[in-house]
């Protein structure tokens, strides 16, 4: 299963992860697992989710999800989880 | 499972330290297309060229996406063309339509430049190859994406001095045709003592004759990256520092074996190697001037910079090599001064002199790089600059490039502008007394006692 990495950095504010959320369930991807932090009011989360149930391509949910984090007022990226891998895992 | 601040280590790498993919170079063989007809020999190449890298931009592109890593040049490589052309070029100007011909592929293909319009003449030149030689001022003024590239010597041959008499005529000659860009030609012109056949980076970038039939070799960067975690060790002793360069030469290494391997992959053309180099550009930050600073230095230049730059290479090599399955290619850590702005800032603090900087090559990956220099240099004192650093490679068994702009029209004190990834540069003085005689005289320089290994 190829694993994919949601990062969502931004200004702390009401429904951050409901509009993520709510997006994600929508194109049938599923999370796996979600962290977050806030450091000196900037919220800091990354989730890692499956996307093998999506139909959508994934630049085209890439393209989305930084969309919705710009109406938001956050960045959301959308990275394959290998590159993390590749750089943390010997 | 990845955590949080591992993924925020990498996205800062990327995002704020310029950390990125210098290049997805393509190797083609051209050995395919020889035929003694000029017309379809172009044609020939222009058909393999068009297809073997039909996908590299697309795929490149989508790698970035996926895994949000910006891959910054795709370029492709061929085989020298002093080989290709031999049979069906009867004089220079039939090896410009070559010149012509690749630039046309690689307009149609989308990458930024096209390496191989070279000539292997370490030990001698054929009839052939000093014709391309020949034609390099018109190639390079008449073509956009074509780089061109010589090599003169090798620690197993000793040094061609007929060629490196020649190449100090040629680069005079590429400099006037192209006067009018402040000399840009020469920009895509480089000499090489014992040249890599698996070079992604240009303008030295050439698909070696032991190459397979099509390749992916990888130039990985990163001088910001390692600029910042040092700035964590200030003070720090040596072990220290060498262990936080090797640790981040190998994060930085791995992104390229990885965009190297599925690159491969979605192309399906093997992997050849990855090229561990820590690339500068002219961004702010992006400077391998920088890290000789943060190791200690007030300037690039200072006393102490080559035992700094040694340390650096050597920690990037190490650091690099158990982090890919192949390397390869030029591998350490590169000093242009146009592409560096902590280099230019050196040179005009006065720090950095061309001396100073050819003692650097003896411990870099590569050579004297970007250089601008009075557009009144004799070609014989441009010989004698590059057979000096064509000697630091023959007798250390490493690569040495010469890559000099003389700046027509202008003098030490202006400077020249290229643009773009290859920045600007002050010009530097030259030392003036004349090594004519030496240049002029016949025949190669044998190869040093400590070749003979067999």
């Amino acid at each position: 299963m190829k694993k994919t990495i949601i990062t969502v950095v931004g200004k702390d504010t009401v429904g951050i992860i409901a509009k993520v959320c709510t997006y994600l369930a929508n194109n049938r991807i599923n999370i796996l697992d979600i962290s977050q932090t806030i450091v000196q009011d900037y919220f800091n989360m990354m989730m890692i989710v499956d996307m093998n149930d999506s139909s959508k391509p994934f630049g085209d949910v890439s393209d989305e999800l930084a969309q919705i984090g710009e109406e938001i007022g956050v960045v959301v990226r959308c990275q394959r989880e290998d590159i993390f891998k590749s750089m943390h895992r010997v | 499972m990845i955590n949080i601040f591992e993924v925020n280590e990498t996205n800062e790498m990327i995002e704020k330290e310029n950390l990125d993919v210098r290049t997805i170079t393509l190797g083609i063989s051209l050995i395919d297309c020889i035929t003694d007809d000029l017309e379809k020999l172009t044609c020939n190449i222009y058909e393999k060229i068009t297809t073997t890298a039909r996908d590299l931009v697309a795929v490149g592109k989508d790698i970035e996406k996926e895994f949000g890593i910006p891959i910054v040049n795709k370029r492709i490589s061929v085989t020298p063309i002093g080989l290709i052309g031999a049979s069906a070029c009867k004089s220079p100007d039939d090896f410009v339509r070559i010149a012509k011909t690749l630039d046309e592929a690689a307009a149609k293909v989308g990458v930024n430049f096209i390496g191989g319009y070279s000539a292997l003449v370490a030990k001698g030149m054929t009839k052939a190859e000093e014709m391309l030689i020949r034609s390099i001022p018109k190639a390079l003024s008449s073509t956009r994406l074509v780089c061109s590239s010589v090599n003169l010597g090798s620690t197993r041959t000793g040094i061609n001095m007929d060629a490196v008499r020649l190449m100090g005529q040629i680069i005079c000659d590429t400099a006037e045709a192209t006067k009018e860009s402040d000399s840009l030609g020469c920009a895509k012109l480089v000499v090489f003592c014992n040249a890599p056949d698996d070079n992604p980076f240009m303008a030295g970038a050439f698909h070696g004759v032991t190459e397979a039939d099509a390749i992916i070799n990888v130039g990985v960067s990163g001088p910001g990256v390692v600029n910042t975690v040092l700035k964590k060790v200030r003070g720090e002793s040596f072990e220290v520092l060498c262990e936080t360069i090797k640790k981040t030469a190998f994060k930085v290494t791995r992104v390229g074996q990885l965009v190297a391997g599925e690159a491969s992959k979605r192309l399906n053309i093997p992997f050849g190697i990855v090229d561990l180099s820590l690339a500068p550009t002219p961004a702010i930050g992006d400077s391998v001037a920088d890290i000789l600073c943060e190791i200690g230095l007030e300037h690039a230049g200072a006393p102490g910079t080559t035992a700094a730059l040694a340390l650096l290479n050597d920690q990037v090599k190490k650091g690099g090599v158990m982090a890919s399955s192949y390397v390869g290619g030029l591998s350490g850590a590169f000093i242009p001064v146009s592409e560096d702005q902590g280099m230019i800032d050196a040179v005009e603090a006065g720090s950095l002199t061309l001396e100073k900087l050819e003692a650097m090559t003896c411990v870099c990956s590569v050579g004297l790089d970007m250089i601008a220099i009075p557009g009144d240099t004799s070609a014989s004192t441009i010989s004698g600059i590059i057979a000096d650093e064509m000697a630091i490679g023959m007798v250390n068994q490493k690569t040495t490039a010469v890559r000099l702009i003389p700046v027509i029209g202008k003098g030490v004190g202006e400077k020249a502008e290229f643009g773009g990834l290859l920045g600007y540069a002050p010009i530097m003085p030259v030392n003036r007394y004349s090594c004519e005689d030496f240049i002029n005289r016949k025949g190669r320089i044998p190869a040093p006692i400590h070749s003979f290994k067999n």
